[in-house]
């Protein structure tokens, strides 16, 4: 037990030494949880629209005047020559168009019925149906006022309550996101670099030949950044509640356990990945293109897991983060309980075992 | 300058010696294009419903009916309860609960009005609102529809209608993967230029290799050039490569121009390429040079506007993207590729990415010193 | 009075409050074997650093082959030839590779290249491996490509830093022999190392300790003058008192 120490110690050393990378290592998950929390979002506004008026009457300027105060948009120009849209799409400066036919009011007061063109620049889809719905629904509030010496009938109105999150911040969605994906960063990446690089300058077989047992060895390796991933753990929870005010609703114990578990699995795969190369430069690549991308796309947090082929879905069901991403959703923001996630954990503990038999199997093999 | 052959003659014969960086060259921009955009899909479908009908009347069960035949919605339960509808949601088996009160027939024909309540799971903030728009919609124009019969059926003042026609221009289909490729080409070659490079100068610096070139007479611009060059002819195939496949399997051919894309292509590589140049003189492992990479990297792709438009992001945010080359490639892959934009177009791109290559690689030449 | 290629006066390196190297002040001659001596952490390597321009001095002065070290680092590196303790050649290139790629770097033609290649493959035997990588090839025979790489563009001053490290008795037999061979025909040599039988091949040796210079002559004089019988016993002498090792 006292050598395990004494090789924590020593590992403890070659990590806090290397100021750079730990000022990284500390430093990315504050900075994610920054540009998460307050630079990505969806929520449209000020986007710029360009209106082709060529009715100038008392409904287009009505119309235009509401798009105006709407903090979705912004009235980039209001022109009358319908060229002027290709030419701000290519340049990228305008989104979507709206276009009023000569005599709109007219036709709507006399004939009963008006036409409006929406286009918008399709390149970013989700964008334009969101642009074109929220530009829809001024022109229909605006249709409902002129309306309103009719009495409508039938009217079903829609109730929408947001659960969970009323105010649609994006946090709830991600804080657990980035927690796996720095954990992964960290307990994988770093891990099986470490351990290789001492494979690579060659003390690694130095402390093979030490009469203590090569698992301990590599253990210890391990040790440091388990420490690391659980401070990280608590600076993005310290951040996700005061600095994003999404408070923990669940069990903050039951969540440092399941984190445990989580870089427990990590650790594991880092030290499985190091067994398994031979150069610094491999275990980068076999860590970034094999952990971390499968992390980002298949947890679920980037990229809503069921919109993905059949064949995906089933893949994503062994990539550890997804799991761990699901469990730390369900405790901190639905505020659930262990009854409720006890699948998610077997899976991981299932992964965890897995990852560790073929580990020890390929170390043995390496040694005979 | 013939040291500039030499220095050249060997780094491409490392290069190609070398089986991972070419695994990376060649395999990752092919694997990464082609499951990159099955799996970063931001379409919302399948969004799983549960309704809880109390009324069981013919305008619930046709509104019902509606709302599945969209395409948008998979009817995952019918639920006698908002609770149990709920338990649903909490186990997430459903994302969004559509409850019609008991009368709701009767007392949409005799009171004209009727609420019906929409629960949405909004953890996922874009799945959210775009699922509870889009059931409204569908909300409405079924309303829009009995209204119509209702009108028929008596002698009634017609109303003023404005019929609102939207068209998509640039992707009619409002294909997704048309959206997304470009901008993950741009990634990638962001990526392998920015790391490849980074690394390639540490790895020296690990291996002692370095000092015996800065005992020689050989000049550090031509050392540097000679670094850049091999990683800038990597990033071009990459380039390439990515574009074949944007072609071949998305069946994206650029609107715009070529030499356009290759013009800012060739820029934006110096640009990159003197930010990994940049990185590798303040690192002294390559385990430093590569996460300081992974830091930068990952700011620059998370903020370039790939996933969350920049529009949308705050005053210090949208500051920050301004000094973000990732940004501009990205919003240049897409205007030119997709929109067919000219070289007026992404001319203040240009000038923008021009500037960052001469800073980048001026500050990497003054840093890297021969002598320390 | 035989050509001064080599000159310090007082020649400082601070790191900090460190004193690594303190105001050293030597001559080498032309055509001599300079044998750098010292226990390991004394300063030797970093002395030698600033001789070669890869590290500025904080105080003192030096030349070397008549240029400045602090303003004249390029024309200095020019005339030189450099082996590192880890005898610096890329190891995923090949025997020739390597000759072609530093030959280039140091400014010889094609021809002078393939030459020179040829000849350096045969003196060292390297026929069969000339087209096999570097990382292939056992320690001693890098150990010599290394050197004779080192003075393909023919330097007159060649610097070698703790060239014999890990390597058989015999093979460092075999390298020292190259080193006479490169003396004979005019090369200075500056040699680093902590092998105190290699002191005996030197014409004269220094020995650095704890930063300064304690002792400067021909091994010859030195152990006439601590009565010692080796260089082993006068260089245990020396360093007895020293505070710095590694």
């Amino acid at each position: 037990m006292k050598q395990f120490l004494a090789f924590v110690k020593k590992e403890f050393y070659h990590v806090l030494r290397d100021r750079r990378t730990l000022l990284i290592l500390f430093g990315m998950p504050i900075a994610q949880i920054l540009i998460f929390g307050f630079a990505l979002t969806n929520e449209v506004k000020n986007e710029k629209i360009l209106i082709i008026d060529n009715a100038k009457d008392i409904a287009s300027q009505r119309i235009i005047s509401e798009i105006a105060a709407s903090k979705y948009f912004q009235i980039e120009n209001s022109v009358t020559d319908p060229n002027q849209i290709v030419q701000d799409f290519k340049k990228g400066i305008i989104r979507v168009a709206l276009i009023f036919p000569a005599n709109f009011n007219k036709d709507l007061m006399h004939l009963h019925k008006a036409q409006l063109q929406i286009i918008a620049d399709a390149s970013d889809p989700n964008l334009a149906t969101t642009l074109t719905n929220y530009i829809s629904a001024i022109i229909q509030d605006y249709q409902s006022n002129l309306n309103q010496t009719y009495d409508i009938p039938l009217r079903i109105i829609p109730e929408v309550r947001m659960l969970y999150n009323p105010e649609l911040k994006g946090a709830p969605n991600f804080v657990p996101g980035v927690m796996a994906l720095v954990l992964m960063l960290i307990c994988v990446l770093m891990t099986a670099i470490s351990i290789v690089k001492e494979k690579e300058t060659g003390t690694m077989e130095i402390l093979l030949v030490s009469p203590f047992r090569p698992a301990l060895v590599i253990v210890s390796k391990a040790v440091p950044y388990l420490l690391l991933s659980l401070i990280n753990v608590a600076t993005i929870l310290l951040l996700s509640v005061f600095v994003l005010k999404v408070p923990v609703r669940g069990s903050v114990l039951l969540l440092f356990a399941e984190s445990t578990l989580f870089i427990v699995t990590c650790l594991t795969l880092g030290i499985f990945i190091s067994i398994k190369t031979n150069t610094q430069q491999v275990a980068m690549l076999v860590s970034l293109m094999g952990m971390l991308l499968p992390t980002v796309l298949f947890s679920g947090f980037m990229f809503p897991i069921e919109n993905m082929p059949v064949a995906l879905q089933v893949f994503s069901n062994i990539i550890p983060s997804k799991w761990y991403y699901i469990i730390v959703k369900s405790i901190m923001i639905k505020g659930v309980g262990f009854s409720m996630i006890w699948k998610e954990t077997l899976a991981l503990v299932a992964i965890t075992l897995f990852l560790f038999f073929i580990s020890i199997k390929s170390f043995k093999i390496r040694m005979a | 300058m013939r040291t500039i052959k030499f220095l050249l003659r060997k780094e491409f014969k490392q290069i190609f010696r070398n089986k991972s960086i070419l695994a990376m060259i060649i395999i990752m921009p092919i694997m990464q294009l082609l499951i990159l955009p099955l799996a970063a899909n931001y379409e919302v479908k399948n969004i799983n419903l549960s309704v809880v009908d109390h009324d069981h009347s013919s305008y619930s069960q046709k509104l019902i009916s509606k709302i599945t035949a969209s395409g948008y919605f998979k009817l995952q339960a019918y639920n006698s309860s908002f609770e149990d509808a709920f338990h649903l949601i909490e186990t997430d088996k459903a994302d969004l609960i559509l409850e019609i009160p008991q009368g709701f027939e009767r007392n949409l024909i005799r009171k004209n009005e009727q609420k019906v309540l929409i629960a949405v799971n909004a953890i996922n903030g874009t799945k959210a609102n775009l699922g509870g728009s889009y059931l409204s919609k569908i909300i409405r124009n079924y309303n829009d529809e009995i209204r119509l019969q209702w009108q028929r059926l008596s002698s009634y003042n017609p109303v003023p209608l404005i019929e609102i026609t939207s068209s998509n221009w640039f992707n009619s289909f409002l294909n997704y993967d048309i959206f997304m490729v470009p901008g993950i080409l741009a990634i990638l070659v962001t990526m392998v230029g920015g790391f490849l490079t980074a690394l390639n100068i540490v790895k020296e610096k690990e291996a002692g290799t370095i000092e015996q070139i800065n005992v020689t007479p050989i000049k550090k611009q031509y050392f540097i050039l000679g670094k850049l060059i091999p990683f800038w002819i990597l990033g071009n195939i990459v380039f390439t490569i990515g574009l074949l496949i944007e072609w071949l399997v998305y069946g994206i051919i650029p609107l715009g121009s070529l030499l356009v894309l290759y013009g800012f292509i060739w820029l934006y590589l110096l640009a990159i390429l003197g930010f990994g140049l940049l990185v590798s003189t303040y690192s002294n492992t390559q385990q430093q040079a590569m996460l300081i990479m992974f830091f930068f990297m990952m700011i620059f792709i998370l903020m370039g506007g790939l996933f969350t438009p920049i529009n949308s992001m705050p005053e210090w945010a949208k500051i920050i993207s301004r000094f973000n080359p990732v940004s501009y490639m990205i919003e240049v892959m897409r205007m030119v590729i997709l929109k067919g934009s000219g070289w007026k177009d992404i001319f203040p791109q240009l000038w923008k990415i021009l500037l960052f290559a001469v800073v980048l690689n001026s500050w990497a030449i003054l840093n890297y010193r021969k002598t320390t | 009075m035989a050509e001064v290629v080599i000159k310090t006066h007082k020649l400082t390196k601070r790191f900090g409050n460190f004193i690594a190297v303190n105001e050293i002040s030597f001559e080498v001659y032309k055509g001599e074997i300079f044998g750098f001596l010292g226990a390991n952490g004394a300063g030797k390597t970093t002395a030698m650093r600033m001789l070669i321009g890869l590290s500025k001095p904080t105080s003192g002065s030096a030349a070397v082959a008549g240029f400045d070290v602090y303003k004249q680092t390029e024309n200095i590196k020019k005339n030189i030839g450099y082996m590192s303790q880890k005898f610096s050649l890329y190891e995923d290139l090949t025997v020739l590779e390597n000759i072609s790629f530093y030959g280039g770097i140091y400014g010889l033609t094609d021809t002078e290249i393939k030459t020179k290649s040829d000849q350096l493959v045969t003196e060292l035997g390297l026929q069969n491996q000339a087209t096999k990588l570097v990382a292939s090839l056992p320690l001693g025979w890098k150990q010599k490509l290394s050197f004779s790489v080192a003075l393909l563009h023919e330097p007159k001053i060649i610097f070698l830093d703790e060239p014999t490290g890990g390597v058989d008795p015999l093979t460092r037999r075999q390298f020292w022999d190259l080193i006479y061979a490169a003396s004979d025909e005019g090369v200075t040599i500056f040699v680093t190392t902590h092998y105190m039988d290699e002191a005996e091949y030197c014409n004269r040796i220094s020995i650095m300790v704890d930063g300064k210079i304690e002792a400067l002559d021909s091994p010859q004089n030195l152990k006439k003058q601590l009565n010692a019988n080796s260089m082993d016993e006068v260089f245990y002498e020396l360093a007895r008192g020293a505070k710095r090792s590694e």
